[in-house]
């Protein structure tokens, strides 16, 4: 249960990508048949991504990954405009991709602005406004957070963005394909997209970048050329027609799996809500559902991890990182550094179904049970409140 | 999540003398190392006799795989042991009977931490 983390690719998927592999497997910036049958493979998957957001197929450009993404969409604006404008707006919660791409820019110069969040994981729209200055260039929020599942206000973000002539780019690698996203009716001029994250493949992703008015990057990488002189290197046609197919069956099912999910989070959550001092992170129904961020106190994560065998699951926790660092993201939403360290993200996708929600909720009572006694803070808890173990 | 060694994950599983004893009972000394926001806190309760002789151990720990098997390991080392012997028990000792990741270095100094903080208790008591 880590869908967050990534996806296997779907079946249906990887039967439309295996041609391209072997017999298929020309190169699509060659002026020959082999390059023309790749190449008209790569449009057709540029036109079934742009559909799911409402843009045209010319506006999206192949990358490897929504971290690459990212990081052309900011340093690409900021370094072609960089004469005219220095200042960023991001907000604290974002991806590590946009925060480290953030501080890098920061050391060239410009000026970055970190929204707060509310409780909730929720940016204030008047903080932003207030944040705008004459020298904004971008304006970067991400749609769907990563580690908790808050989806942020978007539409609004690009009406204050379009009012105020800023750019607004989002970063939508855990939002894409899941909730509906409309380019044009939010205003949004830049969005980082992810194939591994909607069963598609790894190692491909996209950004859009809007047309009319054109809108100009540096690009990260020399060479080619390939991608509208934005990107280059040659273009990993089987990543792509994969990716192309993950988005399509994505954009069809969009409704149906996202009912399906929030009865299955629903579930999940009426079970857990017998445990005691159990906290939902981020906000309660502004959120993706197949994202449930739980705090189970007084347990340390990793310790909760090892002891739900049966499910996998990822952990805010410091000791599940490299870095001995607690979540960066439950950090801004005001969450005590102890509570951060026992929360667990368990990420329901399209291959969940009830029997695995059972099994989660047996393995996360049987956990419950293993490790809150042998808390000292749970035992600290009992003594003081007298009440029953759990 | 760490990738941890048998040992490790043999102690995390089936942890020895987890617990604390019961209130009231003589000879109990209790140290407490850690803090919630570190995501480590471990309490160990030594029973020393007059001769200083460690008779039993329990430990109770909030945190990772590897906090809780060099709880679990260090309760079974002390035991047995007098007060001089369990204190020379060094965090590499540790460290390298459970194979602890290099991550995981500070648990193994947090356990001789624990067991200096509970027979200085016995020391403060015994010897003032």
């Amino acid at each position: 249960m880590d869908y967050q983390s990534t996806t296997p690719t779907d079946e249906r998927v990887l039967r439309e990508m295996l041609p391209y592999f072997s017999e298929k497997f020309g190169n699509p910036h060659s002026n020959h048949s082999l390059g023309w049958e790749a190449k008209d493979a790569i449009d057709f998957a540029r036109g079934q991504i742009s559909s799911v957001i409402n843009a045209h197929p010319n506006e999206i450009i192949f990358t490897s990954g929504a971290t690459e993404s990212n990081n052309l969409a900011l340093k690409g604006i900021a370094g072609f405009y960089k004469d005219k404008q220095n200042h960023l707006i991001t907000v604290k919660t974002e991806h590590k991709c946009v925060l480290e791409t953030c501080r890098d820019l920061k050391k060239e110069g410009f000026e970055i602005t970190y929204l707060s969040v509310d409780r909730d994981g929720l940016i204030s729209l008047e903080e932003l406004r207030e944040a705008l200055r004459s020298t904004t260039l971008l304006v970067s929020i991400m749609s769907v957070n990563n580690e908790i599942g808050v989806v942020q206000p978007i539409k609004e973000i690009g009406t204050i963005c379009k009012e105020s002539n800023v750019l607004f780019h989002t970063d939508a690698a855990a939002a894409f394909g899941k909730i509906p996203l409309d380019v044009k009716a939010m205003n949004i001029n830049l969005m980082s997209i992810s194939s591994h994250k909607i069963y598609g493949p790894k190692g491909v992703g996209a950004l859009f970048i809007q047309n009319n008015p054109k809108i100009n990057l540096r690009p990260l990488i020399s060479g080619g050329g390939q991608e509208k002189r934005i990107r280059s290197g040659t273009l990993p046609t089987p990543l792509i027609v994969g990716f192309g197919k993950a988005a399509e069956l994505s954009e069809q099912e969009i409704s149906m799996e996202h009912n399906r999910l929030l009865g299955l989070s629903k579930e999940f959550l009426k079970w857990i809500s017998d445990i005691p001092e159990v906290y939902l992170n981020g906000h309660k129904t502004l959120r993706w559902s197949g994202n449930i961020n739980l705090s189970f106190a007084h347990i340390e994560g990793e310790a909760m991890m090892l002891a739900m065998k049966d499910i996998i699951v990822s952990s805010g926790s410091a000791c599940t990182s490299e870095s001995l660092k607690s979540s960066h993201v439950l950090e801004a939403l005001g969450i005590d550094q102890e509570l951060a360290h026992t929360s667990i993200r368990f990420g329901l996708g399209r291959f969940t179904t009830s029997k695995d929600i059972e099994r989660a909720i047996l393995n996360v009572k049987k956990a419950v049970k293993k490790l809150r006694p042998m808390s000292p803070t749970w035992e600290e808890k009992v003594v003081e409140t007298g009440a029953m173990q759990t | 999540m760490t990738r941890y060694s048998p040992q490790i994950i043999d102690h995390y599983e089936n942890p020895r003398n987890v617990g604390s004893f019961e209130e009231g009972e003589k000879d109990i000394y209790t140290g407490l190392v850690g803090a919630t926001s570190c995501g480590d806190i471990i309490k160990l309760q030594l029973k020393i006799n007059s001769k200083g002789i460690i008779e039993a151990a329990k430990f109770k720990a909030f945190g990772c795989g590897a906090a809780i098997a060099a709880s679990s390991l260090i309760t079974e080392w002390v035991k047995g042991k007098t007060i001089e012997e369990a204190l020379k028990i060094k965090n590499t000792d540790v460290t390298g009977h459970l194979s602890l990741p290099p991550i995981k270095m500070h648990c193994s100094v947090l356990i001789e931490e624990v067991v200096k903080k509970a027979i200085d208790k016995f020391k403060i008591k015994c010897h003032p």
